[in-house]
């Protein structure tokens, strides 16, 4: 067997032999595979500026819905304290369901948004691993998702008018920063549903992000819901990233491991479910030559 | 060309010793609602049926036919993007169907449809379609500038809007896009369909510039005899997911006894070029 280089143009790239080659060869994959997953994380902040307009109007919409459920808090008969107290908690609900309505659009989007730009082909041809491309858009999603809920929170908070002087920001963040690892791997699993059916793939995965939200006690605390709803909320990372935001925001409490383990646990399950299921879904799409642009 | 740099490609190596593309008994069905058998029935459909040629590192062939004949899910097959039924197909000895990463980076296609983000630019477009392939900033700020300009696309144009370009002016940086990772093998399905003459005659002049200056084997599938014959050194025709020949044009025309393609078509299956496709013809034409 004899090597060439790609094209006319180079000769290939002798990775060498034996342990050493193995190494190398594993280096300058891992580079191509970096370099692929900054291509990803690159197309989507093009994106994001030529729709800026879009998104700024998006957010202006995301502020007043978010007011209309915080406005909630001043319309209940409570001392002041336990109203400030209760918006806080609402505002933190609303943000974590913007913040992982982000993550699952863009997650679950992957497919739909490119069959709708017609590239989807080009992507899925591409020599670019699956995870990788995955990782990209949620690594995308968490870093687009955590600007705008950021700005949507202390939006929304200056204009109640929410006193929050023990607030631990920093805890917050972390936390929905290590939540994110779960709500990528579910959006894994939903991203699947556009491969499989084009029409109605995407609706479906808003229905899943629904379901989530509703079963983690987004706007109330989980032990209002029926027994069987309490049960499904021990397995959703929401649950316990809106549990450990709120003590960290309203409290100012730290990290605590009673919220962590959970969504690491989740996050090492969910991922390479998502895996699977996103690699069995594309399976079936080449199969029955659903991996097709929509227009 | 010579100046194009290729992509990083890790242990990637194009074997010599073996044909560039090497089908065997290729087959591919769809299913389709059968409307007339009940409600929920269905029935396969053959989209290619037991497809076997060669083509030879460097050569360039033209598979001709009409809509909905296969041709697509030909290239599509062999860019990994739909898996066989039945048969093999190898390229540069790398088998499509089980080695798909290996493929995937010899491999680049130009379609019919100029498939970009539409609101982004031509140079962004390239610039993370290259990401995928590994190639990083540093070398697509050299490379893109001059891949465009290969392709006669105007530098002034570089930042504006695919949206905003002709089809014409898209399909060129469909070609700049291919041909910016280098591909030993470029499959170019009906790239100049739908083209003013003027763009059509430039993309033609620039593949035929591609095959002299780079080192890369080129399966055009086209509808177009005329540029079939213009371009490449053997032809085949695929007929209802079925190949009927491949080899060079003198060879067709003297095999039927006729002086054109499209009465070698005529002869071989006893329809017009131009006749209007079948029910089935539109759906493989849909779903291949």
């Amino acid at each position: 067997m004899t090597a060439t280089g790609v094209g006319s143009t180079e000769p290939a790239r002798s990775a060498g032999t034996g342990f050493a080659g193995a190494g190398a060869r594993t280096r300058a994959t891992l580079r191509q595979e970096l370099i692929g997953l900054g291509g990803i994380v690159e197309r989507n902040i093009y994106l994001t500026k030529r729709y800026l307009l879009w998104d700024l109007a998006f957010m202006v919409w995301t502020i007043a819905n978010t007011l209309t459920i915080v406005f909630i808090a001043r319309a209940v008969n409570v001392p002041p304290a336990q109203e400030n107290e209760l918006a806080t908690k609402l505002l933190v609900g609303a943000v974590i369901w913007a913040f992982l309505g982000i993550i699952f659009e863009f997650v679950t989007e992957t497919v739909a948004w490119e069959r709708w730009e017609g590239t989807i082909e080009y992507t899925f041809m591409a020599p670019l691993s699956r995870p990788t491309h995955l990782f990209g858009m949620g690594a995308y999603a968490v870093l687009y998702g955590l600007i705008r809920a950021t700005i949507l929170f202390f939006a929304v908070a200056a204009f109640i008018g929410i006193h929050i002087p023990n607030a631990n920001f920093g805890a917050a963040l972390a936390l929905l920063g290590i939540a994110s690892f779960s709500f990528i791997g579910i959006g894994m699993m939903t991203s699947v549903l556009p491969l499989i059916s084009p029409e109605k793939g995407a609706q479906l995965g808003f229905v899943a992000q629904g379901m989530m939200l509703v079963v983690s006690g987004v706007y109330y605390p989980v032990s209002v819901m029926p027994g069987w709803m309490q049960a499904i909320a021990k397995i959703s990372p929401a649950t316990y990233a809106l549990r450990g935001d709120r003590a960290s925001i309203v409290d100012g409490a730290g990290l605590a491991w009673a919220d962590v383990w959970p969504l690491l646990v989740i996050a090492v399950v969910a991922i390479p479910v998502g895996l699977a299921i996103f690699r069995a879904g594309e399976r079936y799409a080449k199969k029955h030559g659903k991996l097709k642009r929509s227009g | 060309m010579s100046t194009l740099v290729a992509p990083n490609s890790p242990g990637l190596s194009v074997r010599r010793d073996v044909p560039a593309v090497e089908v065997k008994g290729l087959r591919k069905e769809f299913r389709r609602r059968d409307k007339r058998a009940g409600r929920f029935a269905r029935r396969r459909m053959p989209a290619l049926a037991d497809v076997t040629f060669t083509i030879e590192r460097g050569e360039c062939v033209a598979i001709l036919g009409q809509n909905g004949s296969g041709k697509s899910t030909l290239v599509r097959l062999l860019s990994t993007l739909l898996i066989n039924d039945g048969g093999e197909a190898r390229i540069f000895g790398h088998d499509a169907f089980r080695e798909s990463r290996a493929i995937r980076k010899l491999v680049n296609r130009v379609s019919v449809e100029a498939s970009f983000f539409k609101k982004m630019s031509a140079s962004e477009n390239l610039s993370y379609a290259a990401r995928f392939y590994g190639m990083p900033p540093s070398q697509t700020r050299r490379a893109i500038p001059e891949i465009l300009e290969k392709v006669g696309f105007p530098a002034d144009r570089r930042t504006e809007a695919m949206e905003n370009l002709s089809r014409g002016m898209q399909q060129k940086v469909a070609l700049a896009r291919a041909l910016l990772t280098s591909p030993v093998l470029l499959l170019l399905d009906e790239p100049t369909t739908g083209l003013d003459p003027r763009s059509k005659l430039e993309v033609q002049e620039f593949i035929k510039d591609v095959r002299v200056t780079h080192d890369a084997t080129i399966l055009l599938c086209t509808h177009d005899m005329a540029e079939a014959e213009s371009l490449a050194d053997r032809v085949g025709l695929l007929d209802r997911g079925e190949l009927l020949f491949l080899e060079p044009v003198e060879d067709v025309k003297a095999r039927y006894g006729v002086d054109t393609l499209e009465q070698a078509f005529f002869a071989a299956t006893g329809r017009a070029f131009e006749e209007e496709a079948n029910e089935d013809d539109e759906y493989r034409e849909v779903f291949g």
